[in-house]
């Protein structure tokens, strides 16, 4: 193993450049070291004007997502033996524009998670005197993966589509629609698909797969597009029939 | 300079923020809402909270052993007429997070399911597997998605400083981080949902983000910080990264064993060792007492020891992979990715870590703080319900019931006051002043953040541990006192004003040697042992003297002057804590 | 919480990085992906030369005779080889990926995917069982 290893990570500083620009650190080598461990000692120790987002450190929080040798990852969960060798190539979130340094800018992300409705809809609300909405283990589970999402938008970055059409919702996005699609307790299925089914929606997926590989919790956002596609193709044959309708 | 107004103005964006927004949006629709917070709200820290939050809500449970369990496992330093409360509204708080689509653990049948936990008589903690305040968190936020303008949402906006005029709370400065733009939002009142104060210490459960910012805001403001003594270690943490390890696995059934492979807790009048957890027995008595134990192994030389210090096993290779799979599925992934084990197969490597801050802003039981227009829930807030040591999945349920509260509160507050004054300008104007004097335009300057912040660290671990002395918490009080002076004093090399974080690096580490000062400082003037707070040189509990809070005012320049409030008690008058009998 | 949070929005100095023409060279899995859309091309020419063969069909012996002696040219042996590989990798693809579009679920608990996988290979298997009988028979 190694005393020491490279990283090279993206610099940009808009008040001095117009683009960015790489940065290579030395930082000691551990086993037990993150990129972002590696990334709080340049922070500390060698350059205090790099900025980047963390906060949980433990995959949990979804904040410190970034690239790293040009793979969306976690970097609280990508070991730094894992990347060897160096120089180990950290850069900012594929597909979103940068802020600075590793900071990208997420609005378009969290405009997106609102369009689809993520809530519970429906027609009564049951009074809280009456208990909990049933829902046995087995309507948990139908729902359950998709509900796991800790919106680190890694999918996005690595989305091609999402590359060329900025104005795709996106996987994640998608995913949480489903989330509720699936939930017992929820009666808006009918709605969300109606925004999910516009110009910008599932359809634009090509279902190049590679959101659920990269995403760090398993909820497959693929699996849902592609789900949703057949219930909304379901859903427009039955409106073809007249008594479908409505 | 930045300004707007708002009615109610919330600070911090986890589950006692989130909560109290949603409040005031429900039963005063006609209010401004803003919720400020540092962080998006899905990386707020109520998200890696694992275990569960109670409720009593099974047959065969009371609200009064809920309350009792509560006021015995705070070494009867709660405020009782505030626990009452808590318990009383938990139920329908956690009813109500059900209906906005938490995905609650059930039962076959479709209720909800229940979990043991440490310090409880009976099973009452809801949970959602192992991620229960993920869930909870991303129900929360997705649910305010719906209250479209009436709630006005600033991300990434750094609080550096509450506006204060003729006597209340008018508001606060902020900086807009992606742009570095200083704003200043007035409101009629304002709620402090900024959560604890873990990262004053080397070892935590708790994320970057948990610096005491609204801790430390309310004190500079005038108002008291109460109890901050009582730090609470988690007994379980992985060694390294302090990442938690829920209590959950041990209500499951887990053991603690030393490095013999034997039971220690038995040995320290926890009750004997089952094959199965019994309730307030063993492996599920209170944190400080479990906590405790491990520092007297440690100095019997029964625990192993690591790269990264000592620790001890936790044992869940019993539960079979079934039901780690199906109630611990988080805690087997944390293992395999941080520590490269399986912990179906082997024993898992954990100490104690500091994890939770029962102390924080003084507030009544509707969450109000003595200075007017300014209120606080959560984390951050001490009302007090905790005493001197949290129970388990108590705090995601005082999130709910106290935001809600505070969140009310402020609102009915807010719908009596007139419009701030225009003088606030002049304070934020002040503001913009110093923080580009002391900071952006700063140059030159000895001493580094991470030096000054790993000294804090040191002296924090040294005297404000599981156990402490007079006279090492003497020295402390001094050393925080120097690093104070020295902070003063920065070399920054980030001078930028887009996402500057090490201007937030900064800001919180001052926000830190405050809160620091308040934990010494009362822990210093709190002559006996109780709950988390345990002193060498007076080990007994004092109910005569120090049945009250502990009250910390800043003081202009110097230690701040520590005041105290008798703990309110209702119906259960203090007694022995009793756990394995 | 409205749409847009209280922010300054579209920033001239955010950095928009360029998406390059030549995206899909970047890795492995982005040009499996090119290459699995581009064997719709091939799926087109094989329809087309079934068009064709029917047609020749009905043009009666000889227009059939001329039409199996220009599919016997070394152009066409090799096109059809070609199209065909990338036929059967269309095929391998869709039905790995065919788990994660139905989701089946039998007596509450969801199917495993090698057996919506297997399914659907077994039906390929059986279908060209019968076609193979068929056209081998006669």
């Amino acid at each position: 193993m190694p005393p020491t290893v490279a990283l090279t990570v993206t610099r940009y500083r808009p008040e001095r450049e117009s683009a960015p620009t790489m940065q290579t650190y030395e930082v000691p080598f551990r086993k037990d070291w993150v990129v972002l461990d590696a990334l709080n000692y340049i922070k500390d120790r060698l350059d205090g004007t790099l900025s980047f987002r963390w906060s949980c450190r433990m995959g949990v929080c979804g904040s410190c997502g970034m690239m790293v040798n040009g793979s969306p990852k976690l970097t609280c969960a990508a070991f730094l033996s894992d990347s060897l060798p160096g120089p180990i190539r950290v850069e900012p979130l594929n597909y979103f524009p940068v802020v600075r340094d590793l900071v990208v800018e997420i609005t378009d992300f969290m405009r997106k998670l609102k369009k689809v409705k993520p809530w519970i809809i429906r027609e009564d609300e049951r009074p809280l005197a009456e208990g909990e909405y049933r829902q046995t283990p087995d309507e948990l589970d139908r729902y359950k993966q998709f509900s796991m999402c800790i919106n680190c938008m890694l999918c996005y970055s690595a989305c091609p589509i999402y590359g060329l059409e900025p104005s795709f919702i996106g996987p994640a996005a998608i995913a949480l629609a489903q989330r509720y699609n699936m939930d017992s307790r929820d009666e808006g299925g009918r709605e969300r698909l109606e925004i999910l089914s516009e110009h910008d929606g599932i359809w634009q997926c090509t279902f190049v797969g590679e959101c659920t590989k990269v995403c760090p919790k398993n909820v497959d956002p693929a699996g849902a597009i592609q789900q949703l596609k057949l219930t909304g193709a379901i859903h427009w044959l039955k409106t073809l029939l007249p008594w479908g309708r409505g | 300079m930045d300004l707007s107004a708002c009615d109610v103005l919330v600070v911090g964006g986890g589950g006692a923020g989130l909560r109290a927004a949603i409040a005031v949006a429900e039963t005063h629709p006609k209010l401004r809402i803003a919720v400020i917070s540092k962080v998006y709200p899905m990386r707020s820290h109520t998200v890696s909270a694992e275990g569960g939050a109670a409720a009593v809500i099974k047959a065969g449970d009371t609200l009064d052993q809920h309350a009792y369990d509560t006021i015995s496992g705070g070494d009867w330093l709660c405020d009782q007429d505030a626990v009452e409360a808590f318990v009383r509204e938990a139920p329908e708080e956690m009813l109500r997070l059900e209906h906005w689509g938490c995905p609650w653990s059930r039962e076959t049948d479709g209720h909800v399911a229940v979990r043991p936990f440490g310090g409880m008589t009976a099973q009452r903690t809801w949970f959602a597997a192992d991620k229960t305040g993920f869930h909870m968190l991303h129900t929360l936020f997705q649910t305010t998605l719906k209250y479209d303008d009436a709630i006005q949402r600033y991300d990434e906006s750094f609080v550096t400083r509450l506006l204060v005029d003729e006597g209340r709370c008018q508001g606060v400065v902020a900086i807009e981080l992606a742009t570095g733009k200083v704003q200043a939002i007035t409101a009629k009142a304002v709620i402090l949902c900024t959560g604890g104060c873990g990262k004053v210490f080397p070892f935590t459960t708790n994320a970057n983000i948990k610096n005491g910012d609204g801790m430390a805001l309310a004190y500079r403001a005038g108002a008291p910080l109460k109890d901050m003594e009582f730090v609470q270690y988690h007994p379980t943490g992985l060694p390294f990264t302090g990442i938690l390890i829920t209590e959950a696995a041990r209500a499951e059934g887990g053991w603690l064993l030393n490095k013999d492979g034997y039971r220690y807790l038995q040995d320290y009048d926890l009750g004997k060792p089952e094959p199965t957890p019994v309730l307030r027995t063993m492996e599920l008595g209170p944190r400080d007492r479990l906590s405790q134990c491990f520092v007297k192994e440690q100095e019997k030389g029964r625990t192993l020891e690591g790269p990264y210090g000592h620790y001890v096993h936790l044992d869940i290779r019993h539960l079979g992979e079934e039901v780690i799979d199906r109630k611990l599925p988080f805690v087997r992934e944390l293992c395999h990715k941080y520590v490269g084990i399986d912990p179906v197969r082997e024993m898992i490597p954990v100490r104690p870590v500091v994890h939770y801050m029962m102390g924080g802003i003084h507030t009544d039981i509707h969450g109000a703080t003595p200075l007017p227009g300014l209120y606080a829930a959560g984390e951050a807030a001490c009302v007090s319900i905790n005493g001197a040591n949290r129970l388990g999945s108590n705090s995601l349920t005082e999130c709910l019931v106290f935001g809600a509260r505070a969140g009310k509160a402020a609102a009915a507050f807010a719908t009596s006051q007139e419009e701030p004054s225009p003088s606030l300008l002049a304070q934020a104007t002040d503001e913009q002043r110093r923080l580009e004097e002391k900071f952006l335009r700063k140059l030159g300057g000895t001493e580094r953040i991470a030096t000054l912040r790993a000294e804090m660290h040191e002296t924090m671990e040294e005297s404000a541990g599981i156990y402490r002395a007079g006279a090492i918490l003497e020295k402390a009080a001094e050393k925080l006192q120097s690093l104070q002076e020295r902070s003063g004093n920065l070399s920054l090399d980030d001078h930028s004003y887009t996402f500057n974080t090490e201007l937030t690096a900064a800001l919180e580490l001052s926000y830190m040697l405050d809160v620091a000062e308040a934990i010494v400082q009362s822990a210093l003037k709190r002559r006996e042992s109780r709950g988390s707070h345990q002193r060498t040189d007076y080990p007994d509990r004092d109910d005569k003297e120090f049945l009250r809070h502990s009250v910390a005012y800043r003081a202009a320049d110097g230690p701040p002057r520590i005041e105290h409030l008798p703990a309110t008690i209702t119906r259960w008058p203090p007694a022995q804590r009793v756990y394995g009998r | 919480m409205s749409a847009e949070s209280h922010y300054t929005p579209y920033h001239p100095r955010w950095y928009r990085r360029r998406v390059s023409v030549w995206w899909w060279l970047q890795n492995r899995a982005y040009a499996g992906f090119v290459l699995r859309e581009l064997t719709s091309v091939f799926v087109a020419l094989f329809a087309g030369v079934s068009l064709w063969q029917l047609r020749a069909l009905a043009e009666g012996p000889e227009a059939y005779a001329r039409f199996l002696a220009r599919l016997g040219t070394p152009l066409f042996v090799i096109l059809n080889t070609v199209a065909f590989l990338f036929i059967l990798f269309h095929s391998i693809t869709w039905f790995n990926l065919a788990p994660t579009a139905m989701v089946v679920r039998l007596r509450g608990k969801r199917l495993p995917d090698w057996v919506v996988v297997g399914m659907n290979y077994s039906a390929w298997l059986v279908l060209s069982g019968v076609v193979a009988f068929i056209l081998l028979r006669g």
